[in-house]
């Protein structure tokens, strides 16, 4: 079993975003990159299946130098090598899925993982986009997978508003995972050691012969407006509970 | 028929989200007397009045039993060949867990720049759609551009307004040609969960509770206002990371984001991952023993003190203002 995940390096969650000089990026100083934290739950079921099936997990991830640290930071984890595609150019989701598609069909693969969004652009996109990309089958925000080697399908369960459902699927396919997959690992010391020995192939975007046109721009980027100062009711709780009832009725009109 | 707009639309049994009205209602804004729906499914052409009246010129029923079960690949390839009979110049989905599966995937197959999740499209002096669109689970908003020539987006739910108009939809015919080998990725179950819950993504009124609930027992009281309200319960990541509530209730940059129009904070001091994810709603309350906690700062109402005191409260004063009205 041959199993790709595409990893993205993001902002950590923690981080608070201003606008750049630019006006239509984030200003990216002082902060503290990590892996995006949907294609942990990718690379923890990556590692899972290869524990029972056998064979190899590789990571593929686009981006400028620092992103070398995040592919690191999988082989730590248990990941066997990886692929990075150097660019200091930001990407649109088509673009990144069509370098991405375009290592895949180097590499091959009987999966793609990788997380149903990244908590920069929330596109959830690329997923979907590779799969086109390389005509195979998809299925997004998986909460469970198994997998048939002997039938080469898939049967996988997947979040919808208030649901689940079930989706049957033959491999190669593509899989984009959602919290509740699994609980990803940490790095073992023995792991981090053996990580710095690990490969990582580093292939420039410019080699892959992707469109260098963005389909999507950003042309503007704006913080959300600041909410009014809120007022504040202390007190006997029942009375302030009142109040409360009052405000939202009458002054926000909402109740 | 150049400027055309296609909205695709999940159908059941005739019945509609509340999204794909706003949808309707939208592309009709957008573009005046160039609206057409696509739907799929037995039943799809019973959904025709009510797709009509909210913004339909034209609708294409896709209702033959290959479309009766969702499928990524065989839905996406329809789509496109709809697109290509139809001519329109944008695709809007609705930014569900259906429509962020498929609407990539056409997008794709048609080689156009998608713009997920907006909150806003607006026409530009070309006649180009612009999409306003939350980065970063709301901590920052992105003006978007597609420069591809058939633009694509999908919607978050809860943000347009409807408009109910007398007009109604045209049935438009679209001969589909698919073989089995289109429907590759198959639905063959869907398991609905708790029968009666709102969804949270969906939800007018969302009540929510953090590590102040103490413990999962504690619940009881956010479910007993959340009925009281007719809302939706959810949680911080502490608690849903903790088991006191499936991992479905948490909301935050790493869990649901929501766009309700009250928003009830219970117990949550307000991680910056938490506000973003709430960043959307129209009011906020707060109800925290803390005066000092962040989540007074994102809110628009407070109450400072004991929630084991202060939610019973809230409570009755909702059943006390229902009983009036």
């Amino acid at each position: 079993m041959k199993i790709l995940v595409m990893v993205k390096q993001v902002p950590d969650t923690a981080t608070r975003i201003r606008v750049g000089g630019d006006g239509a990026s984030i200003a990216s100083d002082g902060i503290k990159w990590v892996i995006n934290p949907y294609d942990e739950f990718a690379i923890e079921e990556a590692l899972q299946i290869r524990e029972r099936l056998h064979g190899e997990v590789v990571v593929v991830s686009v981006g400028p130098q620092r992103v070398e640290e995040a592919i690191r930071q999988t082989l730590a984890m248990g990941v066997d090598r990886g692929v990075h595609v150097k660019t200091d150019v930001a990407l649109d989701s088509y673009q990144a899925a069509a370098a991405l598609a375009a290592v895949a069909r180097q590499e091959t693969f009987d999966l793609i993982l990788t997380g149903k969004q990244a908590v920069d652009d929330d596109a959830a996109q690329v997923g979907p986009l590779m799969s086109v990309l390389l005509e195979v089958p998809q299925v997004t925000v998986v909460l469970k997978l198994s997998i048939n080697p002997d039938t080469q399908r898939l049967i996988a369960e997947r979040e919808l508003e208030g649901a689940i459902e079930v989706v049957e699927l033959p491999y190669p396919a593509v899989i984009t995972a959602q919290r509740g997959l699994n609980e990803p690992r940490y790095p073992t010391l023995p792991n981090i050691m053996k990580a710095k020995k690990k490969e990582i192939r580093v292939e420039l975007l410019e080699s892959l012969g992707i469109d260098v046109v963005p389909k999507v721009r950003i042309t503007a980027l704006t913080e959300p407006p600041a909410r009014p100062v809120a007022k504040i009711l202390t007190g006997d709780p029942l009375e302030a509970a009142e109040q409360l009832v009052n405000l939202l009725h009458h002054e926000a009109k909402v109740l | 028929m150049g400027e055309q707009i296609l909205v695709v639309l999940q159908q059941e049994a005739g019945k509609v989200r509340h999204v794909a009205l706003e949808a309707l209602s939208l592309a009709q804004h957008l573009r005046p007397g160039q609206v057409t729906a696509l739907t799929f499914g037995p039943g799809s052409e019973s959904a025709r009045d009510v797709l009509g009246r909210y913004g339909a010129d034209r609708l294409v029923s896709l209702n033959h039993e290959m479309f009766a079960s969702y499928s990524s690949d065989g839905f996406a390839e329809a789509v496109r060949q709809v697109e290509n009979m139809v001519e329109a110049s944008a695709i809007i989905f609705p930014a569900t867990a259906w429509g962020k599966d498929l609407a990539p995937r056409v997008a794709g197959l048609l080689e156009a720049g998608l713009a997920s999740d907006c909150t806003e499209i607006t026409s530009d002096a070309d006649g180009r759609l612009v999409a306003i669109r939350p980065v970063y689970a709301g901590k920052a908003f992105a003006t978007v551009h597609i420069d591809s020539p058939v633009q694509t987006f999908s919607i978050r739910p809860n943000i347009q307004s409807v408009k109910e108009t007398n007009r109604s939809a045209e049935p438009l015919s679209c001969p589909i040609e698919l073989s089995a080998e289109s429907f590759q990725s198959k639905v063959v179950e869907v398991r609905t969960q708790a029968t009666d819950a709102v969804e949270l993504t969906e939800a007018e009124i969302i009540v929510s509770g953090g590590r102040g609930m103490k413990g999962p027992e504690n619940f009881k009281l956010l479910d007993d206002l959340a009925q009281a309200l007719g809302a939706a319960v959810g949680s911080s990541r502490p608690v849903a990371d903790e088991g006191w509530v499936p991992h479905s209730y948490h909301i935050g940059q790493t869990g649901k984001v929501v766009s309700p129009n009250v928003y009830f904070a219970v117990g949550i001091s307000g991680a910056i991952q938490h506000l973003a994810g709430i960043s959307g709603s129209k009011y906020i309350v707060a109800i925290n023993s803390d005066s000092e906690a962040p989540i007074f700062k994102a809110a628009n109402y407070g109450i400072v003190g004991n929630l084991f005191d202060v939610v019973p409260s809230v409570t009755k004063a909702v059943l006390a203002l229902k009983a009036e009205q």
